[in-house]
């Protein structure tokens, strides 16, 4: 699957960053370290911005070519954030055909962004899935964990009010 | 700290009687001190996943509570087998097989069979009540035809206790080994063991060995690809689960036979609780001086690293996973030269698969004639198989090579549930191919899977019945080796599109004739130009499916029907006018409005509208929806 870059502002702590140069400084002499290290950050940071990519290609003296090429290689590393509440809107045909496209626009327009983006605030980011196999709650979302189904544009705004 | 064979045996003889009852051998008591039962609690990743854990905490706070704390033992093992019915609990020394627990269960349990000596009947796997006797697990017919070598210790021993291992015989091989026997003859006895790669390939393990033994002394590795990634199989997450000192042990009997002092273990980050347990057993066998600097006082060093994968399918490749050790994108390099030549970081390696290095131990304690003695001429020993699809015991079996194809599905797996008929087998995951009914007498070993067109692989077994339609299920597979695909070589990167494009053409209704011929064509095209072992097998679902069920792809063709009611472009939903009630349900659920008719009169579906969902069906109460 193709990976999106983030639209999202890093905003790394200084403790973040002192916890990844000892991780760096911990894999230091050891071979193929890029690996370990890539997966040490994501752990500080919850996902692999292009900050911290950098960051890596820097100290490791590693080409940010191939750190980047590493971390879009395989697919357990994120190049982009989830908010504290992620949101998944059902893009399944059965949904689709129920309207779950005004569903996915009108989240859009009251979250201020897009498909694959977070909120500036990262409480929420917004994803399209395939189907979830609840046709008959068409059309769906999930919070989280949380199901919610046979959806209007007008019921979202209560929704994301749950939540905040 | 143990410095010599005399500390390893002293620790054997302190720990053998809390062991041997677990294996229940008839007559063998408990020696135990004041301990007069164990009680096992599976620690797989699936009963984990049905709440074991809470069960175990459960049951060491009501033995509290009971006030027989100080005389059953519970210990947490690795997967028992038969993930089917987990969570499960076996009693010591009777070998009283409880599955399906739940937490809520635990009091009665304690209370009836550990304080009152009666075993809970309603709890116990149906298959070992008979009347007023209760039988072990060892009598039901899915252990009965199991013989575990490299199974040995999952579900009998507490994984994070390396005393328990050197209790079953544990580092004794190793021990043997380093005191007693030169390199060459270490690879002798396990080329005359006639032991193959058990990951894929099935090549020779002892020349794998004996290549990288020859190359000039210096700086080499032993490497265990614990990348296990085919959907549907868990062999080695399983004795990574229930053993992991067996492999330890095992990659550094190889690091001597060779001449390697330093070994990696790759394995996926997605095997959380294998990554635990093989962290702790690094740990503990450096603690004990059984990984480190002058092992047994030999002289010899050996220490291991772990490496996690981060979700590539196709680091499962011996030269992909080397690359991705070393740090890079894991895109597989031409051979030769071979890893045993010219491996990690550019030196000679051995890499092996996880359940290779668990026969090794064995075949070193107990002799190449014995390991040779069960299986076929060219397939020695045993080999584990990950039942699961349509199967009444998923889980996991160790047969003898040579079992047939019958025996396992029938006998060990229970046949195929729901009255259903056994229609195919797919063995070897994205990789192999499928064994049709009319092959069900067949032998598994590896050279007559290949055969008849399948292969081994990892140990993947997915049984299909009727309602499998094989023509999607190749484009299952495809579809998952085209997103898998590292995109290096052109045949795979570009040739899987053009072959999943062509399937989904037929699935939809729109195939033709030639297309048969054009998948034939370029499969085989892509087999024989791609890099590495993944292109070179991924067109194998498709040669198979369409040697072996040529009819259900021309149903597809020229009737644009699916046989097996699963291609959902090929179907239509109609209501049986007869059956119909005019309940008005199956209206109301229709996510896209496609049913009409009047209440008390019999509905109809409009075909433009239908999305084929199948909400309805499952709506209806009087059976009135069909596809066909």
């Amino acid at each position: 699957m193709k990976k999106k870059l983030t639209t999202v502002a890093f905003s790394g702590t200084e403790e973040q960053e002192k916890k990844l140069c000892e991780l760096i400084e911990q894999h230091k002499d050891e071979k193929g370290a890029l690996m370990p290290v890539l997966q040490g950050a994501q752990a500080i940071y919850g996902y692999l911005p292009i900050e911290v990519q950098k960051e890596i290609a820097l100290r490791m003296g590693v080409p940010l070519s191939e750190v980047y090429g590493v971390a879009s290689f395989y697919s357990q590393f994120i190049l982009n954030p989830k908010g504290e509440h992620a949101i998944n809107v059902c893009l399944g045909t059965a949904c689709y055909v129920k309207g779950s496209g005004q569903i996915m626009e009108k989240l859009e327009s009251l979250l201020g962004i897009k498909g694959g983006e977070i909120t500036k605030d990262r409480k929420f980011s917004l994803d399209a899935t395939r189907c979830i196999g609840a046709c008959g709650l068409a059309p769906v979302l999930t919070v989280n964990e949380e199901v919610y189904g046979r959806l209007t544009p007008d019921m979202l705004e209560g929704i994301l009010k749950k939540y905040n | 700290m143990i410095k010599n064979l005399a500390d390893l045996a002293e620790i054997r003889e302190r720990m053998q009687g809390k062991i041997t009852f677990r294996r229940h051998n008839p007559g063998t008591t408990v020696t135990d001190g004041k301990i007069r039962k164990h009680v096992l609690i599976c620690g797989g990743t699936g009963c984990t996943s049905s709440k074991s854990v809470q069960i175990k905490e459960k049951m060491e706070k009501c033995l509290v509570d009971a006030g027989i704390a100080d005389e059953i033992q519970v210990v947490q093992t690795g997967c028992f087998g038969l993930c089917a019915l987990g969570p499960i609990m076996i009693v010591y020394p009777e070998g009283t097989f409880y599955s399906r627990i739940h937490v809520d269960d635990v009091e009665e349990i304690v209370k009836e069979h550990l304080v009152g000596g009666n075993p809970v009947k309603r709890l116990l796997y149906a298959e070992t009540v008979k009347g007023d006797e209760i039988l072990s697990l060892n009598e039901t017919a899915f252990y009965k035809k199991q013989h575990r070598v490299a199974l040995r210790n999952c579900g009998v021993i507490n994984p994070e206790c390396i005393q328990e291992y050197i209790g079953t015989g544990g580092y004794l091989a190793l021990g043997k080994v380093l005191t007693e026997m030169k390199p060459q003859e270490v690879i002798d006895i396990i080329s005359a063991s006639g032991l193959r790669g058990r990951g894929g390939g099935g090549f020779p393990t002892g020349r794998k060995w004996q290549f990288a033994a020859a190359q000039p002394a210096g700086k080499k590795y032993v490497v265990c690809n614990a990348d296990e990634g085919d959907p549907g199989a868990f062999m080695d997450r399983s004795v990574l689960e229930g053993d992991p000192h067996a492999v330890l042990e095992a990659m550094a009997i190889a690091g001597y036979a060779i001449g390697a002092d330093e070994g990696y273990i790759y394995v996926r980050a997605e095997y959380p609780i294998a990554v635990h347990r093989l962290q702790i057993a690094i740990a503990q066998a450096r603690d004990e001086g059984l990984l480190g600097k002058d092992i047994f006082g030999t002289g010899f060093n050996f220490d291991i690293q772990l490496r996690l994968g981060a979700g590539a399918f196709v680091c499962g490749e011996e030269t992909a996973l080397l690359t991705s050790i070393e740090g890079h994108r894991g895109e597989p390099r031409p051979r030769p030269p071979f890893p045993a030549v010219k491996g990690l970081f550019g030196k000679p390696t051995i890499i092996n698969n996880v359940e290779t290095y668990a026969n090794v131990c064995q075949i070193i304690l107990n002799g190449a004639d014995w390991f040779a003695s069960m299986g076929t001429e060219k397939s020695k020993g045993t080999k584990v198989f990950a039942l699961g699809g349509k199967i009444t015991n998923t889980g996991l079996v160790e047969i003898p090579m040579g079992t047939t194809l019958r025996e396992v599905v029938e006998e060990i797996g229970g046949g195929v549930p729901n009255g259903k008929k056994f229609k195919a087998a797919q063995t070897g995951g994205p990789s192999g191919g499928c064994i049709p009914a009319s092959k069900f007498d067949i032998a598994i070993d590896y050279d007559n899977l290949i055969a008849n067109g399948s292969m081994m692989g990892s140990g993947g077994l997915i049984v299909m019945d009727e309602d499998t339609c094989m023509v999607d299920l190749a484009k299952f597979f495809l579809e998952f080796t085209v997103d898998e695909s590292c995109g290096k070589c052109a045949p795979c990167r570009i040739g899987m599109v053009r072959l999943l494009e062509l399937l989904e053409k037929i699935t939809s209704g729109n195939g033709e004739m030639e297309d048969l011929d054009k998948l034939e064509e370029l499969a085989n095209y892509i087999k024989s130009a791609s890099l590495c072992g993944l292109g070179q097998t991924a067109p194998n679902p498709v040669l198979s499916t369409l040697a072996n069920f040529r009819d259900e792809y021309i149903a597809h063709i020229k009737d644009k029907r699916c046989p097996a009611g699963v291609c959902k472009k090929l179907l239509t939903y109609n209501i049986d006018p007869d059956k119909c009630k005019g309940c008005t349900m199956c209206a109301r659920k229709c996510p896209a409005s496609a049913i009409s008719g009047q209440v008390k009169t019999p509905h109809v579906i409009d075909h433009t509208k239908c999305i084929k969902c199948g909400a309805c069906i499952e709506t209806c109460k009087f059976g009135a929806i069909y596809k066909k």
